[in-house]
């Protein structure tokens, strides 16, 4: 055993840390996603990873730090549908009869994929119908209310299963970077901003709600770093809990560090101009994908003895 | 101890409910978030339809136009507005929850008579001017300045997070008379014509995407004096009239909404867990609510909502930060849209924890002036430097 990043996954951290802070700076993300940006990211190599023989761990660490820096897009369907369809995929579960079909990022998308029970089945995105919504909760995830999906083809060469974990896999690692990002940012705020002549983290109330968040977040890394590892190598553990306990754990961080971030920086938090609400409304439209927290706290429980 | 309605209770109740079925279904259609100049007419209308009615100033004594209900009708008031879906007090809030009862407590009577009349018909929109950049929970640490210069007194510097700050016809502002004191000793309250020349008012746009608060540039800007309220230098004394309206019982609305809200959610709730957070929560505004009837019934009787009011805020936020979450878990891909009402409601409420004194200031003044513990050591602490 060994589990600690190798210098080779460090190397792969601070590399694609350096190409988003050039690259992906607040300005430039609050700009939102479109082809370009997708074909920007190709180019870093993030959605070939895979493809280039790189594992789940290593992609993993790779969305972690495009969590960090909040970057847009339907990221985890650029990696999922590499080399099987045209232009931007972006994707979702099948919605269950009467439940709101929501697409994110439709209008930059060339293909739609939609995880079945069975199959992945892809739908060409000029076929499908919808309203986009005038007022969509992360400013930077646009979304379109679709009123009548379609069934469309089974994608080849698409295990659905193998979608559904590695898509748990990539969006709780770049949950992870959120939730540290927020730690990050929130720490700063409390190191310069000074009320009753003192900074703000001085008081043991900001302390303790920072360091709380650290440790959710560190904890929520670990096991998204666990699951990867075991989605690469199913032999060393129970794969589907791996994975239901590292979207769980780091949906909570990216949530409750979002809120403490919005918290520790005062009115300056319900603020459009500071990032702390992008994270917190990434955090809530991340969790309705690959699984809820609490979807993902009822698949841990049901591999434990008892129950119904 | 008694939770009974009195046939006077229920009279006023029926009477109400009669009334609001009327004029409810009079009422046009709620303006635009953004669109200001509809959203104060459509208040302030609404404000006059009270007034008219005699359901403005519930609480107020009668000399100045209010009705002076007892603790119960002014319960029962808020929660049937709020379960016939009446307007909200809106732009209102300022002036019927803060101004008003402040120029009642401390105003010249010339003072009162200018603005309390006019305030409880809608007639005169006010915004808060206490907060500055570098005075928000430390917020007798504020240096804008107001020097006297015969009739009039000259104020600059810059506040904050003016809540409609862009309507406001009038702005309760502190303001450093003395800066030599002790800071809570050198503070004043004024009332601020928010058109005098020198002030300039730009919106800040909030986590929604809309401008419910403003930054406000204060250029040496002539207040007459006659707009002093109270002693030159006891404006915290007063502020704290102010706040302690704020704390104890501003929030009595937003509670029944909130309670509203919950029994809204229930439908779409069906996780035997998210029902059972539900429970979890609607018990605790079941509580709060009996807590505000305790509240209203103590100052009825003593003139003080007393440890209740302290808590009051604290337990409220956190109340409705966890039916928030909620809302959003059982929404799931529902979220997306900020139309939804759930949505709105729980970017608006993040505010909840942080306007009027963040929960951290709350916990401390429980733990310091509820309960005695010590406050926490000056900073840095004393022989750690250099
Ligand atoms: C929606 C909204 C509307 C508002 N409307 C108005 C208005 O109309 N008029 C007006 O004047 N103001 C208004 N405010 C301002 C509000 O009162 C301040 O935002 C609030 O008092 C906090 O001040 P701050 O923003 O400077 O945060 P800071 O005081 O800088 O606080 C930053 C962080 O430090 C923490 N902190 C600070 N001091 C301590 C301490 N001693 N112990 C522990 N933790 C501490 C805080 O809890 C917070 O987490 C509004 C704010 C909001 C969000």
């Amino acid at each position: 055993m060994h589990f600690d990043l190798t210098d080779d996954q460090e190397a792969l951290r601070d590399g694609i840390r350096a190409v988003c802070q050039g690259r992906f700076p607040s300005e430039r993300v609050r700009e939102g996603f479109d082809r370009e940006t997708f074909d920007a990211l190709g180019e870093t190599g993030v959605f070939s990873l895979i493809a280039d023989g790189f594992s789940w761990a290593d992609a993993s660490i790779a969305f972690e730090e495009l969590g960090r820096a909040v970057v847009p897009g339907p990221l985890v369907w650029g990696v999922l549908a590499h080399g099987l369809v045209d232009g931007v995929p972006t994707g979702l579960d099948r919605p269950a009869p009467g439940a709101p079909a929501m697409v994110e990022h439709l209008a930059a998308a060339g293909a739609v994929l939609v995880l079945d029970a069975d199959a992945v089945r892809v739908v060409p995105a000029d076929a499908v119908a919808g309203v986009a919504l005038d007022w969509p909760l992360d400013p930077l995830t646009p979304v379109t209310r679709v009123t009548d999906l379609p069934t469309g083809e089974v994608l080849a060469g698409a295990d659905v299963t193998r979608w559904r974990r590695a898509g748990a896999v990539l969006t709780a690692a770049f949950q992870v970077g959120m939730a540290h990002a927020c730690v990050e940012q929130a720490t700063a705020y409390a190191l310069d901003r000074r009320q009753f002549d003192r900074p703000v983290g001085s008081f043991q109330a900001i302390k303790h709600l920072l360091a709380d968040a650290l440790v959710r977040a560190e904890v929520a890394r670990t096991a998204v770093h666990a699951a990867a590892v075991t989605l690469d190598d199913p032999e060393v553990g129970d794969l589907d809990r791996a994975i239901s306990g590292a979207k769980l754990l780091a949906g909570e961080a990216a949530l409750k560090n979002a809120k403490a971030s919005v918290q520790v920086h005062g009115g300056m938090g319900f603020t459009w101009e500071v990032d702390a609400h992008l994270y917190l409304k990434r955090a809530w439209v991340t969790n309705t994908a690959f699984g809820a927290p609490d979807a993902c706290a009822d698949r841990v429980a049901a591999t434990l003895p008892g129950g119904a | 101890m008694d939770l009974r309605a009195s046939p006077s209770d229920e009279a006023f109740r029926a009477g109400l409910r009669a009334w609001l079925d009327a004029t409810l279904a009079t009422l046009p259609p709620e303006p635009a978030r953004d669109d200001w100049p509809a959203r104060v007419a459509y208040d302030t209308d609404w404000q006059k339809r009270l007034f008219d009615a005699g359901y403005a100033g519930m609480s107020w004594p009668r000399e100045y136009g209010g009705r002076d209900a007892p603790p119960s009708e002014q319960l029962i008031f808020l929660e049937e507005c709020s379960n016939a879906k009446a307007p909200y007090v809106g732009v209102n809030f300022v002036g019927t929850l803060h101004a008003g009862p402040t120029l009642i407590a401390e105003g010249t009577d010339a003072q009162k008579a200018a603005h309390v009349p006019k305030i409880l018909r809608g007639d005169e929109v006010w915004c808060q001017c206490f907060s500055e950049p570098d005075a928000g929970s430390d917020l007798a640490g504020l240096t804008t300045r107001a020097e006297r210069d015969g009739d009039h007194y000259v104020v600059t510097g810059r506040k904050i997070w003016c809540s409609f700050g862009q309507i406001g016809e009038f702005g309760e502002l502190l303001a450093r008379t003395d800066p030599t004191a002790p800071k809570h000793k050198g503070i004043s309250w004024f009332i601020l014509p928010m058109d005098l020349p020198g002030i300039e008012v730009r919106p800040i746009e909030t986590i929604l995407g809309s401008s419910e608060f403003c930054e406000v540039f204060l250029d040496e800007v002539r207040v007459p004096a006659d707009c002093l309220v109270g002693a030159e230098n006891d404006g915290w004394r007063v502020t704290n009239v102010t706040l302690s309206f704020e704390r104890g019982t501003a929030f009595v609305s937003e509670m029944v909404d909130a309670m509203r809200m919950a029994v809204e959610l229930a439908p779409h709730v069906h996780d035997p867990a998210d029902r059972r957070e539900l429970g979890h929560v609607v018990a605790e505004f079941d509580a709060l609510w009996a807590l505000t009837k305790r509240n209203v019934s103590r100052a009825a009787r003593t003139g003080d909502t007393g440890l209740g009011g302290m808590l009051m805020k604290l337990a409220y936020s956190e109340a409705r930060d966890r039916l928030g979450e909620l809302s959003m878990r059982v929404l799931d891909r529902g979220v997306f849209d900020v139309h939804e009402p759930f949505v709105e409601e729980r970017l608006r409420t993040l505010s909840l924890t942080i306007a009027a004194g963040t929960s951290q200031i709350q916990r401390n003044i429980v733990g310091e002036r509820v309960l005695g513990l010590p406050r926490e050591r000056a900073w840095p602490a004393p022989g750690t430097e250099g």
